[in-house]
């Protein structure tokens, strides 16, 4: 077992709409991230996953609010601190994020080596232009970019090589954690073929720590991370390895996540989708019980009223659901509902 | 079952429901010009789910919109069953409209916000000259379209667009198609704007309406999972042109042109080992 | 609906510009109810009356008079001859007249100056006097003489032989308020004598209307032609751009004083004015109406529309109009405030409303103009003018940056 990177325990966090409603995005959420090791969380639009990443960074600004639960990165508890420390002394050197559009965060006036300059010194770090560019030049080497990008605009930069180029500088200070939320889905397959290869290299090569991956594409979460987690209403409801999850999910919802997978390869044309029902739940209010009983064809009454705590199962595996394991696959079997509720397990 | 389907057509005579000789569109003029669609052939049968497969900036989007009849030709015929199509007055484009509709990719924008969702369905049946039709046969009719859909009409009449997931917009889109019966349904990236788990739902109602009314389904996508998935021929499309065609199978699981085998192999898979390391360079 | 407008109503800024808006126009609406006065009366006769409270002297002139009976030594003479002035006289008197001191009673002011009377004669050169001492006799005389008068104003009425006397105001003659009216002028009056306060409140009332009727016709021109240039694209688009773009050059103040001068000044009423400013000002509103439309053009529902076989007009109307509704509210918004400048300025170099049945806020500025109220120091005659005009068009700009904020999603926090 490794040494974690990023603890997160029991988070809670919310955001303010327009409207002064609170919306419980993050649900006591708990989960451990290894030295070496990444993690892919998955789930539909709207499951509180792009949440999750911003309150992980510990960064909070209105209308995301911090309710309560730890961050610890590297020992290091940052839940809590002052948005401006946290700024500071975390992000960037111990947390690095990367949204869906960070390749339009690169202000088209300035030069490449400009944005990199500006990373060492807002972290205060002491070093002339010389051995900045040097480094730069070495880190972008490693990575397969061309040493002409630091020198050019953004505008000068294809979409697929701003979002490498983003990255590569936001890893510059080799941060314990990376964050990254969607980082290719704006991109066509062969840009994203190149991100994800480059984000493996940065792992290989030690550039960062550890990493968590956000996407909603299952086949590129199984390709990507070693674990994946799956999110539904603010809550995960499943986590294990991405074989595990992928090819034997025991929540119902991950079940049903897994079932829509579709990739060009051959007998996907014979397999049956799995297609679930219903829309996810309101987050200002999420329902007492199960937040998936609503969707879940296997529900019984009791699920509508009982919330599930999170179990473990086969050594590291984890779900969220009130039957047993063994109920589950039994069920999958017969493709039956269970007829009593007090056949839980 | 999508097999099945295939093997039953082939024995009978397909009959080409759409083609194009030489379709090409040029925007701009002089040094400005662009050309999106450049010279390309094809002939959609009836009954057939087509995909025309292409990242973005291939021109899919352009030439569904001049196969909808949206935007003007530049150059080349498009023939509907067999004879030139003519869309030359309001008439005409009215007429032929009647046998091809679109689902767009945008099941939030494909809505006017302002109107009630009977609207729409009411629409379809004036469109169908079912205008005058009785209260009773109207409600019929739409609950009928909204059952096909999974969808309940009596929960729907009163509700606004927005006030729906995407995935019951874009399936209301679908009952819509059901509504209208045209002979082709233009899909342009129903899916790319829903989650996963609604994906199917659609997907699998795009198949019905092929087996059950014999629509000639026109699937744009930029995913060559879901075209492989759905589709009965693929067309793949480079910048304006058609670089392969032919069935599913052909198409995507022994690719002969250098462009699909690189989408192909950028694709994530799951049962093969995804090769990162061969990159085609960008 | 419901929840856009209690979204707007949510927007600090436009709840302020929206109260002091309302403030305004009730005002206009109200005020008249309680004073019933034609706006452009001239009660008073003369210029620029400070701000404060006024007994019309007429009235004075006419009403009952009442003599007020005084303590001694409140009278006049008793004022004037004060102690130094006393011991002169006796001193004058001892040398000049030579009178004995005990004939002289300096507490008798009446006897004193019988005495002062009977013996000095201002045109003689006393001898042994300085000449200041001279001068300053001589102006006690006057004083003297001027304490003792008592008649103010003679009030002569036309009889058979000319005029005959009919009333002797007396200068220690007064009135009582409660019988005559007394008029107060919180804002002064201008240079007719007019109430500044009630003209006003109608110039507003009437500024009001121009900048609504000029808002409207500019925004429905404006509308019209942006519609149609953002839709229907192409020539119509191009030809359209042309005539707007030639608009936008030109400086449209100067279309402005054209046509309002070749109107001419017979016919330059509010509602002309008010067409006039409209008709020059709509490049504005066509040009974001056509950008907005040329966006909503593409968009997948009237796409949809189009292939359900509808006619231009009825896209246009269910599918495009109900999108820029909020928008053209702003931009009406906006013409309104720009409406009502447009009409001071017009009003300032006189080419405004030419009218004497109602005022506008931008004649009341040239009219403190013309008679140099800014010269003289007379701010009240356009200072709450300026104050009115900043407000409304204040008020209707922060109405519109929260409308603004409301429907631009770009700008929602």
């Amino acid at each position: 077992m490794g040494k974690p990177m990023l603890e997160v325990k029991h988070l809670k966090t919310k955001y303010v709409t327009r409207f002064h409603e609170d919306v419980y995005a993050v649900d006591d959420v708990s989960l451990v991230v290894e030295e070496g090791k990444s993690l892919g969380i998955a789930g539909e639009s709207g499951c509180g996953k792009s949440t999750l990443a911003l309150s992980l960074m510990g960064y909070y600004f209105a209308p995301l609010h911090y309710i309560s639960g730890d961050i610890i990165v590297d020992g290091k508890n940052i839940s809590g601190m002052n948005p401006d420390d946290v700024r500071k002394t975390v992000l960037g050197s111990d947390v690095a994020y990367i949204p869906q559009a960070a390749m339009n965060a690169l202000n088209p006036t300035q030069k490449i080596i400009r944005f990199i300059e500006d990373v060492f010194q807002a972290h205060g770090i002491k070093m002339t232009k010389k051995e900045i560019y040097d480094m730069a030049r070495e880190r972008f080497a490693e990575l397969g970019l061309p040493e002409e990008v630091l020198q050019k605009h953004a505008v000068e930069l294809s979409g697929g090589m701003k979002q490498r180029t983003v990255i590569a500088i936001s890893t510059i200070l080799s941060p314990k954690v990376l964050i990254a939320d969607e980082p290719s889905s704006a991109l066509d397959v062969t840009s994203q073929k190149m991100v994800i290869r480059m984000m493996r290299q940065l792992m290989e090569k030690g550039y960062i720590k550890s990493m968590i991956f956000i996407t909603h594409e299952l086949p590129l979460l199984y390709n990507v991370t070693d674990d994946i987690m799956v999110m539904y209403a603010g809550q995960i409801v499943e986590w294990g390895t991405a074989k595990e999850m992928v090819f034997d999910p025991i929540h119902p919802y991950a079940k049903g996540l897994m079932g829509s997978i579709i990739v060009p390869e051959e007998g996907m044309k014979t397999h049956a989708l799995t297609a679930l029902k219903g829309t996810p739940p309101n987050l200002k209010n999420p329902p007492k019980g199960c937040r998936f009983a609503d969707r879940c064809p296997y529900a019984v009454p009791t699920c509508q009223a009982l919330a599930p705590e999170p179990k473990e199962f086969e050594e590291h595996r984890m779900y969220r659901c009130l039957m047993s394991v063994r109920k589950l696959r039994e069920v999958y079997e017969n493709g039956t509902r269970p007829e009593f509720e007090t056949e839980f397990d | 079952m999508a097999q099945d389907q295939n093997s039953k057509q082939n024995l009978t005579e397909k009959k080409p429901c759409l083609s194009g000789r030489g379709v090409t569109k040029v925007f701009g003029i002089g040094k400005q010009a662009m050309t999106a669609v450049d010279h390309v052939d094809f002939d959609f049968n009836e009954g057939e789910i087509i995909s025309i497969v292409g990242e973005s900036g291939s021109g899919k989007t352009t030439l569904s919109k001049m196969l909808l009849g949206l935007i003007s030709v530049t150059e080349g015929t498009i023939e509907y069953q067999g004879k030139p199509r003519d869309i030359s007055s309001a008439a005409k484009k009215k007429e032929y409209w009647k046998n091809i509709q679109p689902i767009f990719q945008d099941p939030f924008s494909s809505y006017n916000i302002f109107y009630k969702i009977d609207a729409v369905l009411d629409d379809c049946l004036r469109m169908r000259g079912k205008g005058n039709a009785s209260e009773e046969e109207k409600i019929a009719l739409k609950t009928e379209a909204c059952s096909f859909v999974n969808l309940k009409y009596a929960e729907l009449t009163n509700k606004y667009p927005f006030e729906l997931s995407g995935g019951q917009m874009q399936r209301l889109m679908i009952a819509r198609i059901f509504l209208l019966k045209p002979k082709i349904l233009m899909a342009d990236e129903p899916t790319s704007m829903i989650d996963a788990c609604s994906r199917a739902t659609i997907l699998d109602m795009l198949l019905k309406l092929r087996d059950e009314i014999n629509m000639t389904v026109i699937f744009i996508t930029h995913d060559i999972g879901l075209a492989y998935y759905i589709s009965d021929k693929v067309y793949i499309m480079e910048h304006g042109k058609f670089v392969e065609s032919g069935t599913a199978e052909e198409c995507i699981i022994h690719p002969k042109s250098p462009y699909t085998k690189r989408l192909i192999s950028d694709v994530p898979k799951i049962y093969e080992k995804w090769d990162l390391d061969t990159v085609v360079n960008e | 609906m419901k929840n856009t407008i209690k979204q707007v109503f949510h927007s600090g800024k436009f709840v302020v510009g929206f109260v002091i808006f309302i403030t305004i126009l009730l005002t206009c609406i109200i005020y008249p109810l309680f004073v019933k006065d034609d706006p452009l009366a001239m009660l008073g006769q003369g210029n620029f009356f400070k701000p404060g409270t006024y007994v019309s002297q007429e009235e004075v002139a006419l009403e009952k008079s009442y003599t007020l009976k005084l303590p001694r030594e409140f009278s006049k003479l008793e004022m004037v001859l004060d102690m130094d002035t006393r011991s002169q006289i006796q001193q004058f008197l001892i040398k000049y007249a030579e009178i004995p001191e005990a004939d002289i009673d300096v507490t008798n002011a009446e006897g004193l100056v019988q005495l002062w009377k009977a013996n000095y004669d201002p045109d003689v050169k006393y001898s042994g006097m300085t000449s200041a001492k001279r001068k300053s006799f001589r102006r006690l005389n006057n004083e003297i003489i001027a304490a003792q008068r008592d008649t103010g104003v003679i009030i002569a009425e036309e009889g058979e032989d000319g005029l005959e006397k009919s009333k002797t105001i007396k200068d220690t003659d007064f009135v009582n308020t409660k019988d005559v009216q007394t008029r107060t002028f919180i804002l002064g009056t201008d240079n007719f004598g007019r109430d500044v306060l009630t003209e006003l409140v109608a110039a507003t009332k009437s500024s009001l209307k121009i900048g609504l009727i000029a808002g409207l016709v500019a925004t429905a021109i404006g509308l019209v032609l942006g519609l149609l240039a953002g839709y229907m694209g192409g020539i119509v688009d191009n030809l359209i751009t042309f005539v707007t773009n030639l608009f936008t050059v030109i400086p449209s103040f100067v279309i402005l004083i054209l046509i309002s001068y070749s109107v001419g000044d017979k016919a330059r009423g509010i509602m002309v004015v008010a067409v006039i400013i409209g008709i020059t000002s709509w490049p504005w509103t066509t040009r974001s109406v056509r950008s907005q439309v040329i966006s909503l053009r593409n968009r997948d529902h009237v796409n949809l529309s189009k292939l359900s076989g509808h006619s231009m007009f009825r896209i246009i109307f269910t599918d495009i109009l109900p999108y820029i509704a909020s928008y053209v509210v702003m931009a009406m918004i906006l013409q309104i405030s720009s409406g009502i400048l447009a009409e001071a300025q017009l009003s300032m170099i006189g080419l405004g409303p030419a009218t004497t049945t109602t005022a506008t806020l931008g004649l009341m500025m040239q009219w403190a103009m013309t008679y140099s109220a800014h010269l003289n120091g007379s701010w009240w005659a356009y200072f709450p003018v300026v104050v009115i005009i900043a407000l409304i068009s204040f008020s209707l700009n922060l109405m519109n940056t929260g409308l603004d904020q409301v429907f631009n999603p770009q700008l929602r926090d």
